[in-house]
């Protein structure tokens, strides 16, 4: 019941998605002109400070995914759909994880492009622990979209939810920010520090579960009327 | 019960703070720093009141989401006020004495940064207060929560980050013969958040009872 009524949820986003591509579309070019920009504050001489990749991967990451949350539920907000998705006869949380499935899917989505576009322009061999590597992004993502997906679906009836929604995840998001810049630097190392990379990606990991176990527990509340 | 506090609350504040002063200046100054060193004195005193403000603000936020609590609700945003004000108190005096003694004016120091994030997510609840509009004191608890939640992480992936850098500050530790001007310090500055929260939970209270006679009144 609640895993069907969360999938539900996710099909209905991905439905109405796949006709227009709106936020799939503006959210990856977003995020690819972060990566330029950043390149041309940071390459020097020709050449882009170590570590640059895994930071500039992770900043164009989290800045995409703040605005795709925000697109994401104001297309609920503008068709006024919130109020028949909250008087769905399903448990509130599903309604929660079905929303964070999306995002996250979407994060994947911007990644599949930014990776190999990173990897090329910088010449950083981000895929040399692939399996590693994989895991940090998927763990980081679940992480920012955990938190960004509560704040912009609390936000949606507010009035200045545009300049709220980052003024809140930046502060709380910053230690996925700097476990998946740290874990991504160290993969990307040579040789690569896989010890230190599975530390990253143990406090990655944590910090989802502490994430999604708060939203999950206050959504309800938050999203009474 | 903020209203009864306040009186002694505030004479506690007065006298500590009259012979913390006079203890700061008797104590001896330190043999490198010299007088610099006595912003310490209040330094420390400010993220302990912020870390006091913190606690408050996090436990009354989960009373809020959890019962509802308008009781709770006043402390919540009077923590968070407190938060802020103490942390910016210590975000200003510790760069002052860090230009004299490391001779930069920040550094990316575990405690540094963790303080700074923590502090910032507070500026963001009264952010969230004062602009979200109707409904805006759940939110904030929300907000409040997650902080608290993500402040042993903040404190744990900055430590790593640096522990992974060559370059680490060391931070002098405090000689014993200072210790008892900063014991008194800490407790004035400790009697000063008392104060503080009570005059401010008690604002909230004649705010709340204040629009209820004016709904009182129109009805």
């Amino acid at each position: 019941m609640f895993l069907r009524a969360a999938l539900l949820v996710l099909r209905k986003d991905f439905a109405i998605e796949r006709k227009s591509l709106e936020i799939l579309v503006t959210t990856l070019f977003f995020a690819v002109s972060c990566v330029l920009v950043f390149s041309f504050g940071l390459v020097k001489e020709g050449k882009a400070p170590t570590d640059a990749a895994a930071a500039i991967l992770w900043i164009a990451v989290a800045f995409a995914g703040t605005l795709a949350l925000g697109r994401t539920f104001e297309r609920e907000r503008y068709g006024d759909t919130i109020r028949a998705l909250l008087m769905a006869p399903v448990p509130r949380p599903a309604l929660y994880v079905g929303k964070l499935l999306g995002v996250v899917l979407l994060l994947f989505a911007t990644e599949a492009i930014l990776v190999p576009l990173i990897a090329i322009l910088f010449a950083a061999p981000l895929l040399a622990r692939p399996l590693l590597f994989l895991a940090v992004l998927v763990s980081g993502s679940v992480g920012f979209a955990a938190v960004g997906t509560l704040f912009a679906a609390m936000l949606m009836r507010t009035r200045s939810r545009d300049v709220l929604l980052p003024i809140l995840l930046y502060p709380i998001t910053i230690p996925v920010i700097i476990c998946g810049v740290r874990g991504t630097a160290a993969l990307m190392a040579s040789p690569a520090d896989e010890a230190m990379a599975a530390v990253w990606l143990s406090i990655l990991i944590a910090l989802d579960v502490v994430f999604v176990t708060i939203a999950l527990w206050t959504f309800e509340t938050l999203m009474v009327d | 019960m903020a209203k009864s506090l306040l009186a002694p609350l505030a004479a506690a504040t007065v006298v500590l703070f009259a012979i913390a002063l006079v203890l700061i200046a008797q104590a001896p100054p330190e043999s490198t720093m010299g007088l610099v060193q006595k912003i310490f004195y209040f330094h420390l005193p400010s993220w302990l009141g912020m870390y006091s403000a913190i606690f408050t603000c996090g436990v009354a936020s989960i009373l809020v989401l959890a019962k509802g609590s308008a009781v709770a609700d006043r402390f919540a945003v009077a923590g968070a006020e407190l938060a802020v004000l103490f942390g910016a108190n210590g975000l200003v005096t510790g760069p002052l004495w860090a230009r004299k003694a490391w001779g930069v004016w920040w550094t990316w120091e575990v405690r540094l940064v963790s303080a700074l994030l923590l502090w910032l997510v507070f500026v963001a609840y009264l952010i969230v207060r004062r602009y979200a509009g109707p409904g805006s004191d759940k939110l904030a608890a929300a907000v409040a929560l997650f902080g608290t939640a993500v402040s042993p992480f903040v404190y744990i992936s900055v430590n790593f980050w640096r522990t992974m850098h060559p370059k680490t500050t060391v931070l002098p530790t405090l000689p014993t013969s200072m210790g008892v001007p900063m014991l008194f310090s800490c407790l004035a500055f400790m009697a000063l958040f008392g104060t503080l929260l009570a005059i401010r939970v008690r604002l909230a209270e004649r705010e709340t009872a204040l629009d209820a006679l004016y709904l009182a009144y129109e009805d």
